[in-house]
């Protein structure tokens, strides 16, 4: 809401420059969004009176003026709207000005005749064209007669003032207006504020023997209504004009432009119609009947709802009550009769009316946020006062009212004591006494105790907690002072869980692979692929887009994109980690189980590119490689295997292993599959999902020193061609079972497969490395040892020793 | 000449011969000459036999004395050519240090969790607890217990991902208040923690609106918590993350959830308070939202109000990482470009 700073002044004694004003609003009440001066960027714009004008010669619609600027000689300027005439006053940008849009007006030439600048629009001197009034959105702009020729227009058209935009938060409804904001502004800087009241004259006519009203209560639980006969409908004065273009207003007529300003001024929505199109005599605020329609003020016609409060005459509605009015009920120029309606209806029901016709206007925004119901009357009377003194109105005597609220302060109990304690201040009840002084509430001090009575303009009040914030925003949050919670001492740490979780990143960081953090909503299919455990999927009920629809199950379809943005990008070397959650569901669940995860993804090479370092693609076992660290970097109880595995349709089926810690299956890696790297337009890429809250909850070893031994250990090596079936795990599986007690480990040094063995074999090469803890070991021994391997390899796995 | 006479021409001649050698073969050469089985002084020391037994000792310690001089001087040449010959080897190994070494792979954390994990250490030393709490979560937890009845306008102002009517996507850290105060045993001692996390909003992507983005909510309940301990530790926070230079400014506000609520504004980064285009010219930023926990949230939580209060913070790490790397664009933050991603390496 823009409040002009020039309105305040009318209330209050202030002086401050609106750039420390609104510093003070924001750190005292609410946000400012801007500050801003219409006149600032315009320059030279006077006002001229147009002396004589004749038609250009060499066009059919441009006439030359001359203009007094309040210089000896007249000013020649060719006009081309279609509203210039001799004597008016009018707008002149001389040469050299600067009108709005930044632009500058030069002397020049007009199809052939000297134009010494340009008679304005005011869209042309940055008004918007939203609150241009409709008399003057066609042409140039026509200044009051007494303007003085060679004057700065702007005084003339409230353009000097400054307009302070406030952020209203839901709970201040009350700073949605000029008097609202008056009373803070008050409190804020200790000032009296003079308002003014209405002082309303009405006529014979009893308003019940024109009217009744009716409202339904839960609706409307306050409706009343005034009745304004022999209005003469036409243009506002100025003044009232300016109010409301300043606020983003346009002006409209004299009736139409009391209920807005009322509604500036009070913060009371108010709305008037024309009594004169209405049937019968009796006018009802009701919800809605089924099927019922409604054509509103901007000539939308809306299918209304039950849930919908109208206001409706005796056949129809007539208006969509607390949002906007119905156009068969249009104040317009031949409107003699008009009734006024000032009521507070049910915020929740007009917020609900207003999504569902999405037809916001600034009545339904009040409504929404709250109105004071001690001021429906207040702004009623102010309002019919107006259009009697502005349209020669005659105001019937008394109101109608449907419904009506007995209306009283709010008392609310607080001690000096509990306001210290919660805001870590040390004040006295003279200094709070004071600021609910300033505050314009009633207070009561009884040993440590204030009774303090808000008036109904703070609806926002009802319990300590409110006046706390009261006393703290008046106080300064600036002079609270700075300290730290003190009190029982407690202990900082992380949870084992958390421990791991960060260690797992940090692990992961140091063996080459980038933090990721992708989209945990997916489409439907990327949710579920790579997934780990039969699940359903989460689906959002409204989703936004097609591509954010499900909630993931893996965390690797994430990644795929990340590369995938990255190749489309020409970036092609992408490592890249994610720990984040996977969401698994049953049939009996609504809410998915939340399953911690770590995955990674790697394409291109781990290694970047260098003189001395030749470009390698990574490959399943580099990826390995690092599972394999990664999970030992755990200290987890147990083997970790690996096993060929199909069941992951979306891995290669020749390149994919589950793995498996002690027995337990925790997580799978593989080549992606060629078809889905193509979906996702990616190059070969490999990638490792495991569950890490399995891990998580493994039991971890005691680690111990492990001595390390004073005894030389023996290597022997072993060169078998085998079977191309028979894997590596399977062959050193069984050299570990045979190996005997000394055998300490087996390194796998060789692998051959090619032109130099026969087809459907490999050659695999080891180095047994046998050793005694508690003596040298003697060649006998190791042989012994050795040979019984060789044996059972050539028994069991049918190998060829080399 | 006596056997003396002449161990000591030997022992000159020895000396002065041992001058011009320059390489090892010939020092080599040298020392076998000269000390060796068929050397002179072998052979001097041979002639003692013939000496009288007064004399004997005399020579056989003189000679003992020579060849130790000889050994000496052979072993210092020794040292020196030893070192000459390496000092050219060393000439000759020299490389151009200039050249780029061999890339070493060097994963780094995401920029947000940089933010967090630095959240959450200074958290941990003063004492509080790091908590996460459930991303799909009840209508309960994230709205109604904390002040937002069904029908609450505020509910507006945060667009949700509904999965069902009562099951939605958290669009606040804020429900790990509810579901921490509900389970703390107060007897034991005062509720301090913190909750990082993912959070959605039903927004459509664009340079300053993500869907998912991250918040760390933070709790402080006990006897006597004041608004003061709140300004106290957001300074601290502010400073931690942005600099002890900035200043920090609180404004009123309003969550349903706090009362009296504040927002906390850092100096503009930009222009140091000036006022330009990236503050709207106030020369504030704002930074996060917090307040003093609000009787309703204590008591839909099982707390007596009348006794335990305290105060909760909101913080954004995107919007911090935003503000202290100059991002521009905060879908950066999910899109996980490398060239985006590496140019947070420095752990500092």
């Amino acid at each position: 809401m823009k409040i002009s700073y020039n309105w305040l002044k009318e209330y209050l004694d202030i002086d401050v420059p609106a750039t420390e004003l609104a510093e003070k609003i924001e750190r005292s009440s609410v946000e400012v969004d801007s500050v801003t001066v219409p006149s600032d960027g315009l320059k030279k714009l006077v006002v001229g009176h147009i002396d004589s004008m004749e038609p250009h010669p060499e066009s059919d619609h441009l006439n030359v003026c001359q203009v007094n600027v309040g210089e000896e000689e007249l000013l020649q300027i060719v006009c081309g709207a279609p509203n210039v005439a001799v004597g008016q006053k009018v707008i002149v940008a001389l040469p050299g000005s600067r009108i709005g849009g930044n632009v500058k007006i030069k002397r020049s030439k007009m199809r052939g005749i000297v134009s010494n600048g340009m008679i304005c629009s005011l869209e042309e001197i940055g008004f918007s064209k939203s609150v241009v009034p409709k008399e003057w959105a066609d042409g140039i702009y026509v200044l009051p007669n007494d303007a003085k020729n060679g004057d700065e227009i702007y005084d003339y058209l409230g353009m000097n003032d400054s307009l302070i935009d406030l952020d209203v938060t839901p709970n201040r409804g009350d700073m949605l207006s000029v008097y609202g904001t008056v009373h803070d502004v008050a409190a804020m800087y200790n000032l009296k504020e003079n308002l003014d009241h209405p002082n309303l004259i009405e006529g014979k006519t009893a308003i019940g023997d024109e009217l009744t009203v009716a409202a339904d209560k839960e609706a409307a639980p306050i409706y009343k209504m005034r009745l304004v006969n022999n209005v003469k409908v036409g243009p506002s004065p100025l003044w009232l004009q300016i109010k409301l273009w300043n606020a983003g207003i346009r002006p409209i007529n004299n009736v139409v432009d009391v209920t807005n300003y009322i509604l500036m001024k009070y913060g009371q929505p108010m709305h008037a119609f024309d009594f004169g199109k209405v049937s019968g005599r009796k006018v009802e605020a009701r919800f809605a009947k089924e099927n019922e329609t409604l054509t509103t003020l901007d000539g939308e016609t809306h299918q209304l709802d039950p849930q919908d409060i109208v206001i409706a005459d005796e056949k129809q509605p007539i208006g969509l009550a607390g949002v906007m009015g119905g156009l068969n009920s249009e104040i317009e120029d031949g409107t003699t009769t008009v009734a006024l309606e000032s009521a507070v209806f049910n915020s929740t029901i007009i917020r609900k009316t207003a999504q569902r016709h999405n037809l916001h206007t600034d009545a339904s925004q009040h409504f929404e946020r709250g109105v004071n119901h001690g001021g429906v009357e207040e702004a009623l009377d102010a309002a019919a006062q107006m259009i009697h003194e502005l349209a020669q109105g005659d105001v019937d005597q008394g109101m109608v009212i449907a419904n009506d609220e007995k209306i009283a302060d709010v008392v609310v109990k607080i001690t000096l004591t509990r306001i210290n304690h919660v805001l870590g201040t040390e004040l006295t009840s003279t200094e709070v006494t004071h600021i609910f002084e300033r505050l314009n509430f009633g207070v009561e001090m009884n040993d440590d105790e204030f009774t303090v009575s808000v008036p109904s303009r703070r609806w926002d009040i009802h319990i300590e907690a409110d006046l706390i914030e009261e006393v703290a925003r008046i106080y300064g949050y600036d002079n609270i002072p700075s300290t730290l919670p003190t009190g029982r001492m407690t202990i900082g740490t992380l949870t084992p869980k958390q421990r791991i979780i960060r260690n797992s990143r940090s692990t992961m960081e140091g063996l080459g692979l980038s933090q990721a953090i992708s989209y945990a909503l997916l489409n439907d299919e990327e949710a579920k692929l790579f997934s780990m455990k039969a699940s359903l999927p989460t689906k959002l009920d409204w989703p936004m887009t097609v591509d954010h629809t499900t909630i993931r199950m893996n965390l690797i379809s994430g990644l795929l994109k990340d590369i995938a943005y990255n190749n489309a990008r020409k970036v092609e070397d992408v490592t890249l980690y994610e720990q984040g959650r996977v969401f698994y569901r049953t049939e009996n669940q609504v809410r998915p189980d939340e399953e911690e995860h770590i995955a990674g993804a790697i394409s291109g090479s781990l290694h970047s590119e260098a003189w001395n370092q030749h470009h390698t693609e990574t490959d399943f076992y580099e990826v390995k490689g690092i599972v394999v660290e990664y999970i030992q970097s755990l200290g987890l109880n147990g083997e970790i295997d690996f096993e060929a595995t199909t069941k992951y349709s979306d891995l290669h089926p020749g390149r994919a292993a589950s793995i498996s810690v002690h027995g337990h299956e925790v997580g799978f890696m593989g080549q992606v599959h060629p078809q889905i790297a193509k979906k996702f337009k990616i190059k070969p890429t490999y990638v490792f999902e495991i569950n890490l809250q399995a891990l998580i909850d493994m039991p971890k070893s005691d680690q111990q020193y492990d001595i390390i031994s004073k005894y030389p250990a023996i290597s022997r090596d072993i060169a078998i061609l085998v079977d191309e079936e028979i894997t590596h795990q399977q062959i050193v599986d069984l050299i570990q079972k045979r190996g005997g007690a000394f055998l300490n480990s087996v390194k796998l040094f060789d692998v051959y497969s090619g032109s130099h063995v026969p087809s459907g074999k490999r050659s695999l090469a080891y180095s047994l490395t046998f050793l005694d803890k508690e003596a040298t070991l003697t060649d006998d021994t190791v042989n012994k040892a050795f040979e019984k391997v060789e044996v059972s390899l050539q028994k069991e796995f049918n190998v060829e020793i080399r | 000449m006596s056997l003396k006479d002449r161990l000591s021409e030997l022992l000159n001649q020895g000396l002065e011969d041992l001058k011009s050698t320059s390489e090892q073969d010939e020092l080599n050469e040298l020392r076998v000459h000269l000390l060796g089985k068929k050397g002179p002084i072998t052979k001097v020391l041979r002639g003692m036999k013939d000496l009288s037994p007064e004399e004997r000792p005399v020579v056989g310690s003189f000679a003992n004395e020579v060849r130790d001089r000889l050994q000496e001087a052979i072993d210092a040449r020794k040292e020196e050519i030893d070192q000459k010959l390496l000092t050219v080897k060393l000439e000759k190994e020299k490389i151009d240090v200039t050249l780029p070494g061999k890339p070493a792979a060097r994963g780094n954390a995401h920029v947000i969790q940089q933010i967090i994990d630095q959240i959450e250490d200074l958290f941990l030393g003063m004492g509080y607890q790091v908590l996460s709490g459930p991303e799909v979560e009840e209508d309960r937890y994230n709205f109604e217990m904390m002040n937002l009845p069904k029908d609450h306008p505020a509910r507006d102002m945060q667009d949700t991902f509904y999965i069902t009517k009562d099951i939605l996507m958290r669009t606040q850290t804020s429900p790990m208040q509810a579901r921490t105060m509900e389970k703390h045993d107060f007897s034991k001692g005062p509720l301090k923690m913190i909750s990082p996390g993912v959070v959605y909003r039903r927004d459509t992507d664009d340079p300053t609106h993500s869907h998912q983005f991250h918040q760390v909510e933070g709790l402080v309940i006990d006897k006597h918590v004041t608004m003061a301990d709140l300004k106290g530790t957001l300074e601290l926070v502010a400073h931690e993350l942005f600099g002890d230079r900035f200043d920090v400014r609180l404004r009123p506000s309003y969550f349903p959830f706090t009362e009296p609520s504040v927002e906390a504004d850092i100096t503009c980064f930009n222009c140091g308070g000036k006022g330009c285009a990236v503050c709207k010219h106030t020369g504030w930023i704002e930074v996060l939202g917090a307040g003093m926990v609000h009787p309703n949230v204590l008591k839909m939580a099982g707390v007596d109000s009348d006794i335990y209060g305290g105060f909760a913070f909101g913080l954004g790490p995107d919007r911090f990482a935003m503000l202290k790397y100059g991002v521009d664009d905060i879908r950066n933050f999910y899109l996980d470009d490398e060239r985006f991603l590496n140019q947070f390496s420095m752990k500092g």
